[in-house]
C-alpha cells in the first residue's frame, strides 16, 4: 500500500517520556510505521508508530531520546513497515542491533527487502524437526537430544559460563552423514564488549565467521534497539533457511537484556504491569520470537534457536525464564552448584528437558537403547539426588545398599557423564556407551525402564 | 450496513467513531484490507473493536465496515478432519490458496468447503412434523462418524420437500413450510454465533466415567462423561501430552483439541500423527472423528480469544447429533491472557494481576458449556461435551488467578508437579494433591465392569500412598531402618503403586493405552502383594527379604505387556506366585 503522506516531516513533538515521542498534528500517519527522527544537532534515528490516533502519534525510538527536545526534533514517517535489506554478503559480517555494518566493511547491497515481523507460520506448513543434531556434549545429546528446527534455550545465571556452552555447541553441532549448508546466526543484546570480544574471537579462531552472520547490540548501546536485533536476526536467518536452503543455528544471547528493553518501553508508557513490572503481552511477544524457529514443507533449510538467558537470582520462577519455558521446546539449565563442583559444562539434567528428543534419538536416528538407557539414567539420578538430601540427616551408615549404590551412581554420573572437556566432542556412542557403563554400579534388579534385550546387548558384563 | 471511521489504533484494538446502529459483538471489517474485527464496547457511536489480524500499516480515517452479525461459526458436513485458526478460518485451505508457508493478513476462504459434494440420505419424508434439532438426513462425513443434518434450532414445521443424493453445503436439501405458512428453505449448512451456548432440553448427571487409559485418572481421579477437568502445571510438567493423551484414546465419539496460544510444532504433531494412528473404538484413524483449532501464541492474540468459543460451539454441535465430545483447550492461561492484553488496550480497570474484573465469569460460562444433556429435537438424543482445560500459573504457583478461578468451576482437578516431572515420572500427576467428584457417581459403573472390590482397592492403594507420605518424613529426619516393619511394608508397596501403577510413559507402545480391566487386574494384583506381605511379616518375616522376592520384578513388567495376555495368561501366574514366594518366606526366614 502506498503511504498517502509519505516523508511529510513535522517539528510538533508535544512531549518526550523515556524511549517515546508523542508527535501532536500528524495526519494519515499508519499504526506500525518506521519513523526518521533529525535530532536538534541533526543525527539520524529511527523509530517506530506505538499508538495512532486522528491527530496524534505515539513513537517509540530505538536509539534512545537522549539529546532530543521537544522544539528542535523533526520527525519523518516514511510510510513503510520495519524491513531488512538481505543478502548473502551478510555471511562473514558484523553489524549493530539495527543491521548497520560495524566490521568497516561496505555497505550490503540487498538482494530484497523483508518484513522484520515477519508472519506467522502457518502449523500445517510445518513439519515436526526430527533431525538429530550431534552437538558433541553428553549432557544434551544423551538425555535432551537436540533436533533440527528446535528452539532450545540455555537458562543460567549470572557468573555461569554459558557462553562458552553455547560457542561450543556452534562449534560442534552437525548432523551426522550430512554435508549441508550450515551457518550461524548470533545476535547479542546488551552484552558486555568483553564478552562480545569473547565471541568473535572464539568464531575467527574456528573459521565459524565465515558462516556467521553477527547482530552486536552491546550493553552501553540504547536498549530499545534491542527490540529490533532479535527480528532482524531472525529474519535474516529466514532468508537464508527458506530461500538459501540453510540450515541456520541462531543464537539469542542475552534473552534477560531483551526483557528489561521490553518492560522500560510499557513502563514509558504506563501500561498496567503485568508480574514483576513485566508487560502482560510478554509472552505473547517473546512467542513471535521463539516461534521463527522451525522446520517447514518444501523448504531444506531449517532453523534452530538457542537463546540464552541470565536467571535473576538463579530464579527459575522468574517471568523471563517462566514465560520462556511455556514457550521453547525445553530448556537446558545451569546449575551454579555443580559449577561450584568444578564441573563443565555444569548442566542440570533434572530440571532440563528437551521436548522433541523422543523425535531424535533411536533406531535410526542414534541407536536403539537411547531412549530407555536415558530414562533410566534420569530415574537413577533423580534417585541419587534425593538420597543425598537424606544423608546429610541421618549418615550414609543409616542408608541400605542399594541406597550407597545410588549415591555413588549420582557422583560418578556428575563427575564422567556430564563433566567433559571445552574442546571435547564426544560421539553419541561415546555418550551412550558411557551410560551403560555407569549403570553398571547399580544392582542389576534396579534396571526397571529397560527391556531386558536391551540390557543383554549393551550392559557391559562385570 | 453500519460504515464509520477509525479514530485510533492500539496493536489489536482499534477505536472507530459513526459507528450508531452497529449491535455489541457484530464482525466488522476494518480499513482497506478489510480485516476481520469485533466489536467489544459500544458508546454513543464509537465503537470499541478488537481485530484478528495484525494491524499494522492501518490509518486513522480508513472506514470500518459493520456486517450486521454476529461471530459465527458455520457448522455442517466438512467439519471433521479440520484444522482452523481461531475463527474458523481453514488453514490447509489458507495454505493452498496463498501458496506460502506464513499466513499473511486479510485472506478470506470459506469454513466449510463450497465444493464439495456429500451424499445426503434423508431420514425424513414429505408430511412429517419436525422441530429444530431434530435430524432430517444424514452424511457419512468420515468413516467413523455419520453427519446428522441438523434442522436449524427455532424452526418447526412440516416437511415439504425432502431431497435425496448429492449437494454442496449451501445447495437446498428440504424445504420446511413453519405454522405461519412461510416456507424454509433449509441447507446442511447452519451458522451460529460461538458466544451463545446452544440450548439443550435438559442437563443429566454424569454418572459414566470417560475412559481415557490413563490409570492415574481412570482408577484415581476420574473424569465422567459431561463433566469438566483442569490440569494446572508448570511449564513441562506433562499437560499437552496429557491432553494428547485423552484427545488420542478416549471413548468420545468426536474430540475437539484447541491450542490455545501453545506452540506450532504441537499442532503439526497432531496434524501428523493422528492421519496414522488407529483408533481403538472403530479401527478408523484418529483423525476422522477429530477437528483441531490452531491458534498459535505467535498468532493474532483476539483471535486466540476467541477461539475457545469457536471450539465449544463445535462441540456443542456434535452433541446436538447425539455424540459424545471431548474438547481440550490447551492453554486455557493463554486465553486470560489474551482478554488481559485486550482489557489492557481497552484501558479498563484491571482486577487481580491485571486480569479483567470479569475473568472468573468468563471462565464459568465456558465450562458450564460441558454436560450430558438430552438434546433440543422431538426424538430422543442424548449427547455429552465434556471440557478439559489446561492451565499454565505463572512459576507454578497455582494460587494466582486463572488456576484459583477455574478451580472453583470444575469437578476434577488433575495437578502436574514440577518435582515428579524432574524425576521424570510420568505422567506427573500428583496424587495427594488432585481430586474427582464424580468418584462416587461412577463406582457403580466400575462395579459392573471390573469387579465389585473395585472401589475397596482403589480407597486402600490411596489410603497407602497418603501414609506413605507420612512415613517419608519421619524417614528424613531417622532413616527407614527405625520404621516398624508393617511400615516398611507399606513403604515398599507404596513404591509398586508408584513406580509400577501410577508412572505410564505415554511414548510406550503397549503402555501408552491402559485398558479398564487391566488397570483394575494390576491393581489388584499389587494389593493382594501388599495384604500377603503384611501377613507374612506379622509371621516374623524380614521386610528386607520382601523387597527382593523375584515376583516383584515381574510385577513392574506387568504394564509392558497387552491385556489379552495378561488378563490371560500373566495375572493368574502372578497372583499364584505372591502366594508362593512370600510364603515359602515364612518356611525359611
Ligand atoms: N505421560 C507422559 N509420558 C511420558 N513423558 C511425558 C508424559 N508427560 C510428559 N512427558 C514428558 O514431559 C515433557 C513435557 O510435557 P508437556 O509438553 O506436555 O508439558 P506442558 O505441561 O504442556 O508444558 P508447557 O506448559 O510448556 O506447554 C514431554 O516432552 C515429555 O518428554
Ligand atoms: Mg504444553
Amino acid at each position: 500500500m502506498e503511504a498517502v503522506d509519505k516523508y511529510v516531516e513535522y517539528t510538533s513533538v508535544s512531549s518526550i517520556a523515556g524511549p517515546l515521542v508523542i508527535v501532536e498534528g500528524v495526519k494519515g500517519v499508519a499504526y506500525g510505521e518506521i519513523v526518521e527522527i533529525i535530532t536538534p544537532s541533526g543525527e539520524k534515528r529511527t523509530g517506530q508508530v506505538l499508538e495512532v490516533r486522528e491527530d496524534i502519534a505515539v513513537v517509540q525510538v530505538f536509539e534512545g531520546t537522549t539529546g532530543l527536545s521537544t522544539d528542535r526534533t523533526r520527525v519523518r514517517f516514511t510510510g513503510e513497515t520495519a524491513k531488512i535489506g538481505v543478502s548473502l554478503e551478510m555471511l562473514g559480517r558484523i553489524f549493530d542491533g539495527t543491521g548497520r555494518p560495524i566490521d568497516g566493511g561496505p555497505e550490503i547491497i540487498p538482494e530484497k527487502k523483508m518484513d522484520i515481523n515477519g508472519y506467522p507460520l502457518n502449523p500445517v506448513s510445518r513439519r515436526t524437526p526430527d533431525d538429530f543434531i550431534q552437538t558433541g556434549i553428553s549432557a544434551i545429546d544423551g538425555p535432551n537430544t537436540l533436533v533440527r528446527g528446535q528452539k532450545l534455550p540455555i537458562f543460567s545465571g549470572s557468573g555461569l559460563p554459558h557462553n562458552q556452552l553455547a560457542v561450543q555447541i556452534a562449534r560442534q553441532a552437525k548432523v551426522r552423514g550430512e554435508g549441508e549448508r550450515f551457518a550461524v546466526v548470533f545476535a547479542a543484546m546488551g552484552i558486555t564488549s568483553e564478552e562480545a570480544n569473547f565471541f568473535m574471537e572464539e568464531f575467527k579462531k574456528t573459521g565459524a565467521l565465515e558462516k556467521a552472520v553477527v547482530f552486536i547490540n552491546l550493553a552501553d548501546d540504547p536498549a530499545i534497539e534491542r527490540i529490533l536485533t532479535p527480528r532482524i536476526a531472525l529474519t535474516t536467518a529466514e532468508y537464508l533457511a527458506y530461500e538459501k536452503d540453510m540450515h541456520v543455528l541462531v543464537i539469542l544471547t542475552d534473552m534477560t537484556n531483551y526483557c528489561e528493553a521490553l518492560r522500560e518501553i510499557a513502563a514509558a508508557r504506563n501500561e498496567v504491569p503485568g508480574r514483576r513490572g513485566y508487560p502482560g503481552y510478554m509472552y505473547t511477544d517473546l512467542a513471535t520470537i521463539y516461534e521463527r524457529a522451525g522446520r517447514v514443507k518444501g523448504k531444506k533449510g531449517t532453523i534452530t534457536q538457542i537463546p540464552i538467558l541470565t536467571m535473576p537470582h538463579d530464579d527459575i520462577t522468574h517471568p523471563i525464564p517462566d514465560l520462556t519455558g511455556y514457550i521453547t521446546e525445553g530448556q537446558i539449565v545451569l546449575s551454579r552448584e555443580l559449577h561450584r563442583k568444578g564441573i563443565y559444562p555444569p548442566i542440570d539434567i533434572l530440571p532440563s528437558l528437551s521436548r522433541l528428543a523422543s523425535k531424535g534419538q533411536g533406531k535410526g536416528k542414534t541407536r536403539e537403547d537411547h531412549p530407555k538407557v536415558m530414562s533410566q539414567i534420569y530415574a537413577a539420578y533423580a534417585e541419587g539426588r534425593s538420597l543425598r538430601d537424606l544423608v546429610a540427616v541421618v549418615g550414609e551408615e543409616a542408608l541400605t545398599e542399594r541406597d550407597r549404590a545410588y549415591l555413588r551412581f549420582a557422583d560418578e554420573f556428575e563427575r564422567r557423564f556430564v563433566s567433559q572437556g571445552k574442546d571435547e566432542d564426544r560421539s553419541i556412542e561415546e555418550t551412550l556407551d558411557l551410560a551403560w557403563e555407569l549403570l553398571t554400579i547399580l544392582p542389576r534388579e534396579e534396571l526397571k525402564r529397560i527391556p531386558e534385550e536391551l540390557i543383554e546387548k549393551y550392559l557391559p558384563k562385570k | 450496513m453500519v460504515v464509520g471511521k477509525i479514530v485510533k489504533i492500539a496493536g489489536p484494538v482499534v477505536v472507530a467513531d459513526g459507528m450508531k446502529g452497529s449491535q455489541m459483538y457484530e464482525v466488522v471489517r476494518v480499513g482497506e484490507e478489510k480485516l476481520t474485527g469485533e466489536i467489544i464496547q459500544l458508546r454513543g457511536d464509537r465503537a470499541v473493536i478488537q481485530v484478528y489480524e495484525e494491524t499494522t500499516g492501518i490509518r486513522p480515517g480508513e472506514p470500518v465496515e459493520g456486517t450486521g452479525a454476529p461471530l459465527s461459526v458455520e457448522l455442517g458436513p466438512g467439519l471433521l478432519k479440520s484444522i482452523y485458526d481461531g475463527i474458523q478460518r481453514p488453514l490447509t485451505a489458507i495454505e493452498t490458496v496463498t501458496g506460502s508457508i506464513f499466513i499473511p493478513r486479510g485472506v478470506s476462504v470459506p469454513a466449510l468447503p463450497r465444493d464439495v459434494k456429500w451424499d445426503f440420505v434423508p431420514t425424513v419424508k414429505e408430511g412429517d412434523y419436525v422441530e429444530g434439532g431434530d435430524v432430517i438426513g444424514t452424511v457419512e462425513e468420515t468413516k467413523s462418524i455419520v453427519h446428522k443434518v441438523l434442522l436449524p434450532v427455532g424452526i418447526k414445521g412440516k416437511i415439504k420437500e425432502i431431497k435425496s443424493g448429492k449437494f454442496t453445503v449451501e445447495d437446498t436439501v428440504a424445504v420446511v413450510e413453519t405454522e405461519d405458512g412461510e416456507e424454509k428453505e433449509i441447507k446442511m449448512m447452519q451458522k451460529w454465533p460461538v458466544r451463545k451456548p446452544r440450548p439443550y432440553r435438559e442437563k443429566l448427571p454424569p454418572t459414566i466415567p470417560l475412559i481415557t487409559g490413563e490409570r492415574i485418572i481412570d482408577t484415581f481421579f476420574s473424569l465422567a462423561k459431561g463433566g469438566t477437568a483442569a490440569i494446572p502445571g508448570p511449564f513441562g510438567s506433562g499437560k499437552t501430552v496429557t491432553q494428547q493423551q485423552l484427545a488420542k484414546w478416549s471413548d468420545a465419539d468426536v474430540v475437539i483439541y484447541i491450542g490455545c496460544g501453545e506452540r506450532g510444532n504441537e499442532m503439526t504433531e497432531v496434524i501428523e500423527e493422528f492421519p496414522h494412528l488407529e483408533d481403538r473404538r472403530t479401527g478408523n484413524k484418529l483423525i476422522d472423528r477429530t477437528i483441531l483449532i490452531a491458534n498459535t501464541s505467535n498468532m493474532p492474540v483476539a483471535a486466540r480469544e476467541a477461539s475457545i468459543y469457536t471450539g465449544v460451539t463445535i462441540a456443542e454441535y456434535f452433541r446436538d447429533m447425539g455424540y459424545g465430545v471431548l474438547l481440550t483447550a490447551d492453554s486455557t492461561s493463554r486465553w486470560a491472557e489474551a482478554m488481559r492484553e485486550i482489557a489492557g488496550r481497552l484501558e479498563e480497570m484491571p482486577g487481580e494481576e491485571g486480569y479483567p474484573a470479569y475473568l472468573a465469569s468468563r471462565l464459568a460460562q465456558f465450562y458450564e458449556r460441558a454436560g450430558r444433556v438430552k438434546c433440543v429435537g422431538s426424538e430422543e438424543k442424548e449427547g455429552f461435551v465434556c471440557i478439559v482445560g489446561a492451565v499454565s500459573p505463572p512459576g507454578g504457583d497455582f494460587s494466582e488467578p486463572v488456576t484459583s478461578n477455574t478451580l472453583r468451576i470444575v469437578k476434577v482437578f488433575w495437578a502436574l508437579d514440577a518435582n515428579l516431572a524432574r524425576r521424570r515420572h510420568f505422567p506427573a500427576i500428583n496424587w495427594l494433591q488432585s481430586y474427582s467428584l464424580y468418584i462416587d457417581d461412577v463406582t457403580p459403573w466400575w462395579q459392573e465392569n471390573t469387579g465389585p472390590d473395585w472401589r475397596e482397592l482403589r480407597d486402600e492403594a490411596m489410603r497407602l500412598l497418603q501414609k506413605e507420605a507420612e512415613l517419608q518424613e519421619i524417614v528424613q529426619l531417622v532413616g527407614p531402618d527405625a520404621l516398624p516393619d508393617r511400615e516398611r511394608v507399606i513403604l515398599e508397596v507404596a513404591r509398586m503403586l508408584r513406580e509400577d501403577f501410577l508412572q505410564q510413559d505415554a511414548f510406550d507402545e503397549v503402555d501408552t493405552y491402559c485398558p479398564p480391566m487391566k488397570q483394575y487386574m494390576m491393581l489388584k494384583i499389587i494389593m493382594t502383594f501388599y495384604r500377603k506381605a503384611l501377613e507374612v511379616v506379622e509371621k516374623g518375616v524380614d521386610p528386607g527379604k520382601i523387597a527382593k522376592v523375584p515376583v516383584k520384578r515381574d510385577i513392574a513388567r506387568m504394564k509392558f505387556i497387552p491385556e489379552d495376555k495378561f488378563l490371560k495368561e500373566v495375572a493368574p501366574e502372578l497372583l499364584e506366585r505372591i502366594e508362593k514366594e512370600l510364603e515359602a518366606l515364612v518356611e525359611n526366614p
